[in-house]
């Protein structure tokens, strides 16, 4: 029977019924202390150091504190040096503040060429989805699971449900993979992915670059999705080679790769079709990805909605985020503009956004932040000169890690203050308490900082 | 963990969709490094801006996609250093599921419909081995995956588990299938 990439790559890593191994476990600082105290207590150690790698990004500063032991904030510096002391006790590669290779771990695995095809890849994190988009499986775990990892380099799984979201046609002009994946989320509900492991195919993913594919799996979790993947192809092949974790045999390691595609004929559980070319740039409206629209329609009204379920959340939305239904997105004026997160802050997402304020000026409404995913990323970045674009439009320009995504570091909106945000997530809160925030693609936030106002950035110039 | 078997009493409610991580436990404490003391902080924004008043009951019932966004186990300790023992919902998004169970805090899927019985009926008997919810307005089953409730049943330890069956671990590696990855140790 033609199988499903997900089924090859769970059956090449059932180590028993159930029980999963695992290739690749990426560690980060606030989902990893409980469970090494974990292994302490019952006195067991880490089985595969060699497949783990630690990072520390969700709660560093990025203002050029470059030690653990100078982060200002007691908490975050006792977090950051017990990951430190961890590692170090543990025997796990770390690479943390000050470190040239130290970054948001969804960012640095690819960079680093640990994540490859035909893996199994967790991590105490949601949106390790992203690493789908080499053709691996790779989803969240909790830190009950982190420490299961540690202990035994395996993973107790149900199996989950597929589902192929086939893309036909292209992305037009100015339409980005954000906004393919915020589109597919805003047709599916929040809840219309979980249980399943999501393939994103068809000709418009085919023709995404790597860093679009990672934005696009990233989110999978944002529609609930246990995992989402995307074949690899040349386009992965050649992202891989020539980075430190390369395999040696490189043209053997494709010819492996090469087996891994869903086989024509095979069945999904779920498939979901759609057309690539009628997708708009896409701003979010209120506190779910899921509430989102094209940037050139208004915000929606919720006595227009026929669940009451449905109404009252988008009337408890709109009160949070002031809005009024009816009111043009491109009239929603900003206070705030965020470029990053492990969505949106490899390099390729700073050169659009540089493209676009390149000899421009930040509104002077607005306070816009770049901060790269990763020092890797801010290093490329400064060597193309990009730091200069973003500086000089009015940007300040940042230390790589999580910053205002979720705001454990200090970089976080005030109560009230709107935010276009090139992240993940619009929840209550999430950047800052009161904090209200609209997800967008590099390109519309950009833009969106320049007019300090959203924009239809196929029409502007 | 501790077994849990039934779990019976008062219920509060929580009626709302798309509950988040973020507003389970909002991020500010998430940065402490123990796993107890997290209670105090549940729902911390909206307790605290008098927008939900939640009392401390065995169960709680929640509406559909409960726990959806972060994977943060922080959310379960909350909820279970709260007090709650059990929750009750339409659906529950995955990692929320399976790290509630990790920590032995039930969460029973039951339709809408039901859930709103038994939120209604501010009284329930959740017995685990017979996959029942029982209230005023009647007797509703959700199912629970075979090996979860042997678990949840005798309190076990999943690593304790997966290491009886090490060999089966130690053969995979043996086989070669493990490798050919990147050694991160060698980076």
């Amino acid at each position: 029977m033609p199988k499903t990439m997900f089924d090859k790559l769970w059956e090449a890593h059932e180590v028993s019924d159930g029980l999963i191994y695992i290739d690749l476990h990426l560690v980060h600082e606030v989902t990893s202390p409980q469970a090494f105290d974990g292994l302490r207590m019952a006195g067991r150690k880490v089985r595969r150091a060699d497949k783990t790698l630690a990072t520390a990004d969700h709660n560093v500063p990025t203002d050029g504190t470059m030690a653990a032991r100078l982060i200002a904030d007691e908490l975050s510096r006792v977090q950051v040096e017990t990951l430190e002391r961890n590692c170090e006790e543990f025997g796990i590669p770390l690479y943390s503040l000050g470190s040239e290779r130290q970054g948001i771990v969804h960012v640095i695995g690819p960079e680093l060429g640990v994540t490859q095809p035909g893996m199994t890849i967790v991590c105490g994190d949601s949106h390790t989805s992203t690493h789908g988009a080499f053709g691996a499986l790779a989803f969240g775990i909790g830190t009950s699971e982190v420490e299961h990892v540690l202990a035994t380099q395996c993973l107790v799984q149900k199996r989950p449900k597929t589902m192929r979201i086939s893309y036909a046609g292209e992305l037009g002009a100015g339409v980005t993979p954000k906004d393919l994946i915020l589109a597919t989320i805003g047709r599916l509900g929040t809840g219309g992915m979980v249980g399943h492991a999501v393939e994103y195919a068809g000709p418009a993913i085919e023709s995404l670059s790597m860093p679009g594919r990672m934005t696009v799996c990233n989110m999978t979790i944002e529609g609930g999705g246990r995992a989402g993947m995307i074949a690899p192809d040349e386009a992965t092949f050649e992202w891989v080679r020539g980075r430190p974790a390369a395999p040696r045999d490189f043209d053997a390691a494709v010819e492996r790769w090469r087996r891994l595609p869903t086989e024509e004929g095979a069945s999904f559980d779920t498939e979901v079709e759609i057309d690539a070319g009628e997708i708009s740039p896409m701003v979010t409206w209120g506190t779910t990805p899921g509430m989102v629209v094209e940037v050139t329609n208004a915000v929606p009204d919720p006595a227009a909605m026929d669940s009451p379920a449905d109404r009252e959340a988008a009337e408890r939305a709109l009160a949070y985020m002031g809005l009024e239904a009816g009111t043009p997105m491109t009239e929603v004026a900003l206070e705030r503009v965020f470029i990053g997160s492990c969505t949106n802050s490899r390099i390729e997402d700073l050169r659009e956004a540089a493209a676009i304020v390149e000899g421009r000026k930040v509104a002077g409404s607005v306070r816009a932040m770049v901060v790269p995913g990763s020092q890797q990323v801010k290093a490329t970045a400064e060597a193309e000169g990009l730091h200069d674009v973003f500086r000089s439009a009015g940007f300040e320009w940042r230390e790589a890690g999580c910053s205002m995504c979720l705001g454990m570091n200090p970089d976080i909106l005030i109560e009230g203050e709107r935010c276009a945000s090139t992240s993940n997530r619009n929840f209550e809160g999430r950047q800052g308490k009161g904090g209200r925030t609209h997800l967008v693609s590099p390109r519309m936030a950009a833009a969106a900082a320049i007019e300090g106002h959203f924009v239809d950035i196929r029409d502007w110039s | 963990m501790r077994p849990i078997d039934v779990i019976e009493g008062k219920v509060s409610v929580l009626n709302r969709a798309d509950v988040d991580t973020d507003q389970i436990i909002p991020k500010q404490f998430l940065k402490r490094v123990e796993r107890t003391g997290f209670g105090e902080f549940l729902f911390y924004d909206w307790i605290r801006d008098g927008e939900i008043e939640l009392e401390p009951n065995p169960i709680l019932v929640a509406g559909r996609n409960f726990g959806c966004g972060s994977s943060r186990e922080h959310a379960p300790w909350a909820l279970e250093d709260f007090g709650f023992q059990a929750i009750v919902a339409p659906s529950f998004a995955d990692i929320f599921y399976s790290n509630c169970t990790k920590i032995g805090l039930l969460p029973a899927i039951l339709d809408e419909e039901h859930c709103r019985a038994v939120a209604e009926a501010g009284e329930a008997r959740i017995d685990v081995d017979d996959e029942t919810v029982t209230c005023a307005a009647g007797v509703f089953e959700f199912a629970v995956e075979p090996d979860v409730k042997h678990r949840l049943l005798n309190g076990l330890d999943d690593i304790g588990i997966t290491l009886e069956n090490a060999g089966a671990i130690d053969a995979f590696e043996s086989s070669g299938a493990a490798d050919g990855g990147p050694v991160t140790t060698a980076l």
